[in-house]
């Protein structure tokens, strides 16, 4: 009997660190590039009411990220990361775009994100 | 053709009511430079994209910008003078490249017969190198002239990738509109929409709200501009905003669609949706337009 209760009181002891530790990490952190003429990945997909924060680089040259539904935008300057903190409210398929010229190609530079329930 | 017969008679004889379109504008002017005298009227040619190689949506893109070249020529009434509202090449990561697409451009509009041509930058010949080359070939990227009292702005928004005005040419452009009465008829010429049409195909200026902000004050404001590749025509406040169509490809209706892809070439009817137009003062701020198609024959 007193070792059932010395394994409860484990576990719920564990549970409690790992609930801690995922609260400490702070929300979900979702790498990006920007490459010409694409982002990697071009579909993100992220859960309602989840706080992520979208991580982008760009290794050749300057880009640009834009969600006009979403009011989310960032410059991405080669050499930095554009950390965009975002934690979404509505479910839906939202699109981006880079919208600083980037070349023969930046028209169709673009992509979504993906909000579920 | 007799002396005395005008534009305004040639319009009306050559039946041009339908496709015409009066700018919005309020009666009655005071420009800075005078009272408004003659009609006049100008050509507005756009987004020729010299250089773009895409077979499946303009197999003759070495050609079109030609044609409408010797179109302009063939015009029954010449325009007082051009303008030609940015991307004027299509872009490239090669310096040189852009050079000599950009000379090859000029080679070309050289033989237009009116010499008074309005050069202005689009994203694709200026965007790259802030305009560096642009401005060797063609001059400042932005500038204003007069013409029989109507106040002509060259606006760039394009030099910076990033579709900014900037602080710099909005210092610049509020000097200018500071000097003028506020009902000088004032034109506008631009690559991109001042104003949000379409922010998720980049078809906007980022602070294209500061400019039109300046502008409001002034009775008597149209904007030309290109970028969009087909006619549209939109109202911010009183002030009139025409997109004109392209020489190399037209682009769906802004938002109609997932992506802005170019519309592909239909061999049934060559040369879909590219042309020029002609825009012909009429008083203050009213303006009549014409379109013209690239003919395919």
């Amino acid at each position: 009997m007193e070792r059932r209760l010395l394994l409860a009181g484990c576990a719920a002891t564990l549970l409690a660190a790992a609930s801690r530790a995922a609260t400490e990490a702070g929300p979900r952190r979702i790498p990006v590039v920007a490459r010409k003429f694409v982002f990697i990945p071009n579909e993100i997909t992220i859960r309602q009411g989840e706080a992520v924060v979208l991580e982008f680089t760009a290794p050749e040259v300057a880009m640009g990220f834009f969600a006009p539904e979403l009011g989310l935008r960032a410059l991405i300057v080669p050499g930095e990361v554009a950390k965009v903190p975002f934690t979404a409210d509505k479910a839906g398929r939202f699109d981006f775009l880079c919208d600083v010229f980037c070349g023969d190609g930046h028209e169709g530079m673009n992509g979504h994100l993906v909000v579920s329930t | 053709m007799p002396a005395d017969f005008d534009r305004r008679d040639f319009l009306r004889l050559a039946g041009v009511g339908a496709g015409v379109v009066f700018a919005s504008g309020l009666a009655g002017c005071a420009a800075r430079a005078g009272a408004p005298s003659a009609d006049f009227h100008f050509v507005q040619l756009s987004d020729s994209h010299w250089g773009f190689n895409g077979p499946a949506v303009n197999p003759e893109a070495k050609t079109t910008l030609v044609r409408a070249v010797a179109e302009v020529n063939a015009l029954a009434m010449p325009p007082d003078f051009i303008v030609f509202t940015g991307d004027l090449t299509h872009t490239t990561d090669d310096a040189q490249e852009r050079r000599k697409r950009m000379r090859e451009f000029k080679a070309i509009v050289a033989d237009l017969k009116v010499r008074d041509i309005h050069f202005l930058p689009g994203e694709h010949d200026a965007s790259l190198d802030r305009g560096a080359a642009f401005q060797e070939f063609f001059g400042p990227t932005h500038y204003t002239f007069d013409y029989h009292g109507v106040h002509f702005i060259a606006l760039d928004n394009v030099s910076d990738p990033a579709a900014r005005v900037g602080d710099e040419q909005l210092a610049w452009l509020a000097s200018d509109l500071a000097a003028l009465d506020k009902d000088a008829p004032v034109v506008v010429l631009t690559h991109r929409p001042l104003f949000d049409l379409a922010p998720q195909w980049d078809w906007a200026t980022r602070d294209g709200d500061q400019v039109v902000a300046q502008l409001m004050p002034h009775t008597n404001v149209t904007v030309f501009y290109g970028h969009i590749h087909q006619e549209h025509h939109h109202e911010t406040g009183h002030i009139a905003h025409h997109a004109a169509t392209s020489l190399i490809f037209p682009l769906p209706a802004p938002g109609s669609q997932p992506k802005r892809e170019p519309l592909k070439w239909d061999p049934a009817q060559p040369y879909r949706g590219l042309g020029f137009r002609e825009v012909e003062r009429r008083d203050a701020a009213r303006f009549a337009i014409e379109q013209h198609g690239i003919q395919g024959a």
